[in-house]
């Protein structure tokens, strides 16, 4: 049998190296994605801003003359910021743009129990409702603190378990790398504006336990090396682990992606939710190989390292 | 040769049996899984509201109000004790608490001491010996009383408690099939209804406290002067009357403050028609002391008329005409049998302790649910698919054995769902399908450390035995930082993402058995029973 043998049994790529490279490319990411999340925002869903959504499918596809009709009718009820537009996808596909969603705020003094009736009322009979979701403004406050908070304390609580596995160092790296994969798959949210939901949360969190698989996996190996070449200076050590494990990141990162595309494809209610995690599977591939181990060249040198017993000889 | 002890064997068999007697019936369709004999299990995995259509609400308990009744009996009861010693006083209600002073203060021991006696201590506190009230003294005669901790503590658990259990009556009387309903952190419950297209109802339902009170309608006062100047007895209050939806407004009514007999007195309530007027009446019916308690009441009111009272509006003012010894009675109003039917419904599980209100409400359409079932089988199918092409296009037979654990990961997947009742989301479906690509990542490791093993010159045997044993504690150490994504996104989740959760976290287990331990079984099986001269990986 063929056995597919694609890559290299053995790379030497100087990934120490190249490591300025990679900060910069790093370095621009982490920019970008700051800078949009400060400037642009992110596009809350309903989880996070409350309010009323309803999803009504039409028999027929939506025209824009039809979603200007059902817009005045909406906005005689008085609500603020109205969303209305059209979607296609899932049961909205036959035909195409079948379906209104709409989104409303009621006003302070306005139940938001009632609104939703009042925009079904509004609308008739002549769609199918299939989706309503009224959240008040208490939960949805709750539920995005409660988000922010889980997603720093994933990256704490897997850097402190790589910290009592590893040593401190290697915690701190991988602190930075898992954070980093977060963020800049945050930062992509926040650029697209796609809608940022608890189902992005739940994303986020999947990402932050999944990218540091690869980190570990050149830990690891970083750490067995370590034992082995007792001698040899840590760039060098870096450089070995890292190519020596860069079959394995590609390949597991390939296993995992291959196995959500589908999802991507089809099903569009998780879209957002699998093409993040697609996103972040390659982030995390990039920051495994570049970046997690580079970065322990920065920080005090491991116990026992040669470099340490260099430094207390001088 | 390599070995496997017979236990290992033994264990891994038996829970792959029962993995696949458990997982089974989430694989056939309903009409054969009723008709399996019946010591096989049946039970299936329950879809969640997005795949299966049906209306989510989440209540939260008013505990405010309770706490703030809570304080309004405890003064009534003060006020009642110092009356009887006849000692004077005056109340200081600062917010959340209350404040007694004694006028004269010759008699505040004695008023300290009636206070002190009127103080239980909290059931099932943690402390032995904690009082409902921390009473302080703060000079001039004045005791302050704060609710304790302990006590508001269990005065939540006791409401929420009591609260779930309303709900649940009414929910049920909605004659849907499996409603559910959790108590969520401390104060909020969820009620998720499958099928439910439109929760108008539900929610109408709930939201109604439902208290019912037997009064007596006042009339020796002037309820003319009480509505128009305000001039209102101070034993008595002015309700509205309640009325239907279309229906004319009618005058509020003069009722006397006390109450007769309350809701918590009935034994059953129905609807029927009557059969004079031909229009729908509410029925009750008392338990015996409610029934004897009503019986004296309208034997000694005879000619005067009596208020049904639901959540301070009067439903209707009869005339007793005759003493109702029976126990039962009706009300009378402009009902549907939809109405009537709902106020039998709230007068038969009875009233709430505290108002609920509902803060976050989702409802999914059947079509929606139904097509996202299609379509995440076809995706889960595709995906996993394609990793096991490409693991066999990667490792060859190797590759086959790798795709076979993930098939029995996700049988054992499934089983565990099921066994535990967990509910399974469309999210869920993306935490089962991603945990198995994942899961595979556990089978590369393996065999690229055995591929490396063998380059370096180790025997074929040597090279499948230690490559395993070196990448297990690095399969380890990735697995654990998976799970702890897993538990925090759990504590952090409702609804749907804890559906996420709860399979990703049963997943990285199973997957660890499956990836770890089937997987070697299987290639130490081939190994042994094949013979092969060299390592094809």
């Amino acid at each position: 049998m063929p056995l597919l043998r694609f890559l290299p049994e053995a790379t030497n790529i100087n990934f120490i190296g190249a490591r300025y490279y990679a900060f910069a490319v790093d370095g621009l990411l982490l920019l970008v994605s700051i800078l949009s999340i400060f400037f642009h925002g992110f596009n809350l869903g309903l989880d996070f801003t409350g309010g009323v959504e309803v999803q009504a499918k039409a028999p027929y596809t939506i025209s824009e003359s039809q979603v200007a009709k059902v817009r005045s009718e909406i906005a005689s009820l008085g609500f603020n910021d109205t969303v209305i537009q059209t979607t296609s996808g899932g049961p909205c596909s036959t035909p195409a743009f079948s379906c209104l969603m709409i989104r409303v705020q009621p006003n302070a003094n306005q139940d938001y129990n009632v609104a939703a009736q009042k925009i079904k009322d509004k609308m008739g009979t002549s769609y199918k409702y299939l989706n309503t979701q009224v959240i008040g403004a208490k939960v949805s406050g709750e539920l995005f603190r409660g988000g922010i908070y889980a997603a720093i304390l994933a990256v704490i609580m897997i850097a402190l378990w790589v910290a009592f596995r590893f040593e401190w160092q290697y915690g701190i790296s991988a602190a930075f790398a898992t954070g980093h994969d977060v963020f800049v798959t945050a930062g992509l949210f926040s650029i697209l504006h796609l809608d940022f939901t608890l189902t992005s949360i739940a994303a986020l969190l999947t990402l932050a336990g999944y990218s540091i698989n690869d980190t570990v996996v050149v830990f690891d190996r970083l750490r067995e090396n370590r034992r082995k070449y007792k001698r040899m200076p840590l760039p060098e050590l870096i450089n070995l682990s890292t190519n020596q494990m860069l079959t394995r990141t590609i390949l597991t990162s390939v296993a995992t992606a291959l196995s959500i595309i589908p999802l991507y494809f089809f099903v569009p209610a998780l879209e957002e939710f699998t093409g993040s995690i697609l996103f972040g599977i390659v982030v995390g591939t990039f920051s495994s190989t570049y970046v997690a181990a580079a970065l322990l060249l920065y920080l005090p040198k491991p116990a026992g390292s040669i470099e340490e017993k260099a430094e207390a000889a001088a | 040769m390599l070995q496997v002890s017979a236990w290992v064997r033994i264990v891994v068999g038996l829970v792959l049996i029962f993995g696949i007697a458990i997982a089974l019936p989430n694989a056939l369709p309903e009409n054969v899984r009723n008709s399996l004999p019946s010591w096989m299990p049946k039970n299936t995995a329950s879809l969640g509201l997005d795949l299966q259509g049906g209306s989510y609400v989440l209540l939260e308990v008013q505990l405010d109000q309770v706490m703030k009744d809570q304080l309004d009996s405890t003064v009534g009861d003060i006020r009642r004790a110092l009356r009887k010693q006849h000692i004077a006083y005056e109340f200081k209600r600062p917010e959340g608490s209350i404040g007694v002073r004694i006028l004269n203060a010759a008699d505040y021991p004695n008023a300290l001491k009636a206070i002190k006696d009127l103080n239980p201590a909290v059931t099932g506190a943690a402390l032995i010996g904690t009082k409902q009230y921390d009473i302080s003294e703060t000079g001039d005669n004045t005791a302050v009383l704060k609710m304790s901790e302990a006590y508001k503590k269990q005065l939540k658990k006791d409401v929420v408690g009591r609260s779930i259990e309303v709900v649940r009556k009414r929910v049920d009387e909605l004659g849907t099939k499996e409603p559910s309903i959790e108590q969520q952190g401390e104060d909020r419950i969820v009620v998720q209804v499958p099928g439910l297209a439109d929760p108008k109802h539900l929610i109408e339902l709930l939201k109604t406290t439902a208290k019912m009170t037997f009064q007596m309608v006042d009339t020796t006062n002037d309820t003319m002067a009480a509505i128009t100047q305000h001039r209102i007895p101070p034993n008595s209050e002015l309700l509205e009357m309640a009325t239907e939806k279309g229906s004319q407004r009618q005058l509020p009514i003069l009722v006397e403050k006390r109450v007769l007999i309350a809701g918590d007195r009935l034994k059953d309530a129905g609807y029927s028609t009557n059969q004079q007027t031909g229009g729908v009446v509410v029925t009750f019916r008392f338990d015996s002391v409610g029934a004897k308690e009503f019986a004296e009441i309208t034997k000694e009111n005879v000619g005067k008329p009596f208020a049904i009272v639901l959540d301070k509006k009067v439903l209707t003012a009869p005339v007793i005409r005759e003493p109702i010894i029976g126990g039962s009675g009706q009300i009378e109003g402009s009902y549907s049998i939809q109405t009537a039917n709902d106020l039998a419904v709230l007068l038969r599980a009875g009233a709430l302790p505290a108002p609920l209100n509902p803060i976050d409400q989702r409802t999914v359409g059947p079509e929606l649910g139904k097509d996202s079932i299609e379509s995440g089988k076809i995706a889960t199918i595709a995906g996993l698919g394609l990793v096991a092409i490409f693991m066999i296009l990667r490792y060859g037979l190797f590759g086959l054995f790798a795709d076979i654990a993930m098939g029995t990961n996700l049988i054992l997947l499934m089983a565990a769902m099921t066994l535990f009742g967990a509910t399974l989301t469309l999210p869920g479906i993306a935490g089962i399908v991603l945990t198995l690509g994942m899961a595979v990542d556990a089978n590369v490791l393996i065999f690229e450390r055995m591929r490396e093993e063998h380059r370096n010159g180790r025997s074929m045997l040597g090279s499948v035995d230690t490559g395993e044993r070196r990448a297990i504690a690095t399969i380890i150490d990735a697995n654990m930082t998976h799970l702890i994504a897993a538990l925090i996104l759990f504590e952090l989740g409702s609804g749907p993402v804890r559906g996420f959760a709860v399979t990703l976290g049963v997943g990285i287990l199973t997957s660890f058995f499956t990836s770890v331990v089937v997987a070697r079984l299987i290639i130490i099986a081939y190994l042994n029973f094949r013979k092969p001269k060299k390592l094809i990986i």
